[in-house]
């Protein structure tokens, strides 16, 4: 029962990040049908951009945590949205109306592109940061097992919460997300009422790097050490999160998140670490085959 | 990085130098804040135990900046030249064209000419005849997805998976059950043509691009597996010691076992170690040029015509009763199949395989191989593997640049010539006009 309580919570918090990962897929889903591949990239850089900042700070003498934290949060989600912008603009922009597989084949170059990218920018190392926000509470202790819940996982799931509430209300409430709403359901016709295409799905574009910067921050912390590669399968598994939640759905990316990152840690937990990434590939190939319009999805009806 | 193309409006006429300089200067900006936080700062390790520090390294971020903003302008005053100046070049296009067509066979009969000649001609040594299988060996490669991507329009990004099943199986069958390379060569085809066929059946009425990531995790799985099935497939370690293919039963070795003949003691030679390069050479030639064969042939059978029609609309071949899954899961076994027997001449070249050989990567430069060379077009396939490996070869020290340039060649690809360099998009039946009419024609 307290390994079983220890394992909901890391879950959880594995899941918050796959969530936030999973929002920028599947909003760009959304608006123009094409899986952004390059999105785990977008997300690793995220992470380096936060590690640098971490230790700028540092070196500029910011040592009060919760501003060093605030701070590093604005900078890479600036940083890294000038990414996500750059390489729609690059990438994906020029393909608009090409054949349906040139956007993907772009999006895999661009990822490939990215990684290494990086990879000669930092070195292939993994990179390790010492661990900022340490301690926690003992919610259980009992035969010598104890169930923490550590402060980093508090600011993991509370960050998330947050930000996906900021979001939803940014999607229902505001101008842009009414833009994106229109452009999702129909573009030729919301430019026709005045809408600017190009800037919705650049923001789209922008606000989907933003999140995925936040899961890199995160990431960060909670696991102390990146390399360039880690886009690569967290990509894949917040993919996997927005088809299991049904693609295009926001609510959705955040539940498939949290889903995959529980079978993910429960499957590490109670089976093999191993096969753990075969559980969460399985998942996607099930789901795409019995329920491909996902958990929340609405059906996709192809027209002529 | 500079954008490459430009929707806004370019000065319309003369080369007005305010809105150049101005939009230069705002691309600079972004590639400003591009490079400030990747450029500008450098994660160093200080030592054991010590974590990472900073290293700054604003000379690299000045240089870049500055270099988009010259380049930028470049672009601009370029584009806007050859805008001008395109109405007066438009007769000529079509004089290219008209010898197009001569000008690709041409090259094709001199790439083939090329290839059979390749162990003779004399200035290629050990090292060139090795670089030759492995450009075949993706050739073959290429031209076994160019059936699942470029004819039946199928994105398959877990090809290496196929690649991976044809090759264990044929270390595993060689070690296991003692059979010769001829004998398992058409069960490594038919092992990876039913992995094709079961993972196909499921997902191929999935669409395009959920198909790409299914496949995408499809191979990762076999990946996985084959390192964690340690009994089976020993991991990383790998298997090493699979036997080399035989020349009809006679092997190339130097002393062979009694009672066997070897293959220079059969014709007589010296024995050299080139021999059963070159023997290999010719083995891997004769698979390409089958599995050329066989594209080129069934190009024009009915499964092959319906292949192209799927690619090009899926709804309307639905409408005219072709059963589009098993159209489909046709191609892609086939796909798979040959990628099987790339497999097995993969392990009966190296002698070793492990799990590092059929990683993402693989499948990505196979797959550039076909994009680049034109999706659908066999000559392409050849260019661009000749050129994409004999890169790799020639800047081996320049290993991520490589991939970096790699990436980058992708979406430029896909930005400017989105059917890749050669592009083979006629169709094979024509109802009128002359072949070529429509050449080169996109849809908006």
């Amino acid at each position: 029962m307290e390994y079983f309580l220890q394992q909901l919570i890391n879950g959880v918090t594995l899941g918050a990040i796959y969530g936030l990962i999973a929002i920028g897929y599947t909003m760009v889903y959304g608006i123009i049908g094409m899986i952004n591949f390059a999105h785990g990239e977008i997300f690793m850089i995220g992470a380096f951009i936060s590690l640098i900042a971490f230790l700028l700070l540092a070196t500029l003498g910011v040592t009060w945590i919760p501003l060093a934290l605030l701070l590093v949060l604005l900078v890479a989600m600036l940083f890294t949205s000038v990414y996500g912008w750059a390489v729609e603009r690059l990438a994906y922009r020029p393909l608009r109306g090409s054949f349906r597989l040139a956007p993907l084949i772009s999006a895999i170059g661009m990822s490939i592109f990215l990684q290494n990218y990086v990879q000669i920018l930092q070195g292939a190392r993994v990179k390790p940061l010492q661990p900022v926000v340490q301690g926690g509470f003992e919610v259980m202790k009992r035969e010598g097992f104890t169930v923490s819940l550590s402060y980093m996982q508090i600011i993991i799931i509370v960050v998330t919460l947050v930000l996906m509430t900021i979001f939803s209300l940014m999607i229902t409430r505001t101008s842009l997300g009414r833009a994106q709403r229109a452009c999702e359901q129909d573009r030729g016709m919301a430019a026709l009422l005045g809408i600017n295409i190009d800037r919705t799905i650049s923001l789209t574009f922008v606000t989907g790097a933003a999140l995925a910067a936040v899961a890199g921050l995160m990431f960060v912390l909670y696991y102390g050490v990146i390399d360039f590669y880690i886009g690569f399968v967290a990509g894949i598994k917040a993919f996997t999160a927005a088809v299991l939640g049904g693609i295009g759905s926001l609510p959705g990316a955040m539940l498939g998140g949290l889903l995959i990152g529980l079978i993910e840690t429960f499957w590490s937990a109670y089976f093999t670490v191993e096969y753990k990434d075969v559980a969460a590939f399985a998942i996607l190939v099930l789901v795409l085959i019995f329920r491909p319009t996902g958990l929340l999805g609405k059906p996709e009806i192809e027209k002529v | 990085m500079a954008v490459e193309t430009s929707d806004r409006p370019a000065p319309s006429s003369g080369p007005d130098l305010a809105p150049i300089l101005k939009d230069a200067g705002v691309t600079a900006l972004i590639a400003g804040a591009l490079t400030i936080p990747l450029f500008g700062f450098r994660l160093v390790s200080l030592g054991t135990g010590q974590g990472i520090g900073l290293e700054q390294r604003w000379g690299l971020v000045a240089i870049s900046v500055l270099a988009v903003f010259v380049g930028r302008i470049a672009l601009t005053v370029w584009l806007e030249r050859r805008r001008t100046g395109r109405r007066s070049a438009a007769s000529e296009g079509w004089s290219l064209k008209r010898y197009a067509r001569p000008l690709l066979s041409g090259t094709a009969y001199v790439v083939a000419g090329m290839a059979f000649c390749w162990p003779w001609l004399p200035f290629v040594d050990r090292w060139l005849l090795d670089l030759a299988i492995l450009v075949l060996t993706y050739v073959m490669l290429g031209w076994g997805l160019n059936i699942v991507v470029g004819l039946a329009g199928l994105l398959d990004l877990g090809y290496v998976a196929f690649y991976a099943v044809g090759a264990y199986s044929y270390a595993l069958l060689a070690l296991n059950f003692d059979l010769s390379f001829w004998q398992c060569l058409p069960l490594a085809g038919a092992f990876a043509a039913f992995f094709g066929i079961v993972l196909g059946f499921p997902v191929l009425r999935l669409r395009g691009d959920y198909l790409a990531i299914v496949t995408l995790g499809f191979g990762e799985i076999i990946r996985i597996i084959l390192l964690n099935w340690y009994d089976v497939t020993k991991g990383p370690d790998g298997l090493s010691g699979i036997p080399r293919p035989s020349f009809f039963g006679l092997p190339f070795k130097r002393n062979p076992p009694d009672g066997v003949t070897s293959f220079h003691q059969f014709f007589g030679l010296e024995y050299a170690p080139i021999q059963r390069i070159i023997f290999l050479y010719y083995v891997i030639l004769v698979l390409a040029l089958i599995t050329n064969f066989f594209t080129l042939r069934i190009r024009k059978l009915p499964v092959g015509r319906a292949w192209e029609a799927l690619r090009e609309d899926e709804i309307a071949c639905r409408s005219l009763g072709i059963n589009a899954r098993n159209t489909k899961l046709t191609a892609f076994s086939i796909g798979a199949m040959f990628a099987g027997f790339g497999g097995s001449f993969f392990a009966t070249r190296q002698g070793f395989i492990s799990p590092e050989s059929f990683t993402f990567i693989e499948s990505a430069i196979i797959l550039a191989i076909v994009v680049l060379g034109g999706m659908g077009s066999q000559l392409g396939v050849v260019l661009a593997a000749v050129f994409l490996l004999g890169m790799t070869e020639f800047f081996r020290e320049l290993e991520h640049f490589r991939m970096l340039a790699f990436g980058a060649g992708m979406v430029a690809i896909m930005v400017w010539r989105p059917r890749g360099l050669l592009a083979h998009r006629e169709p094979t039946v024509r109802l009128n006009g002359p072949p070529g009419a429509d050449y080169g024609r996109r849809s908006p």
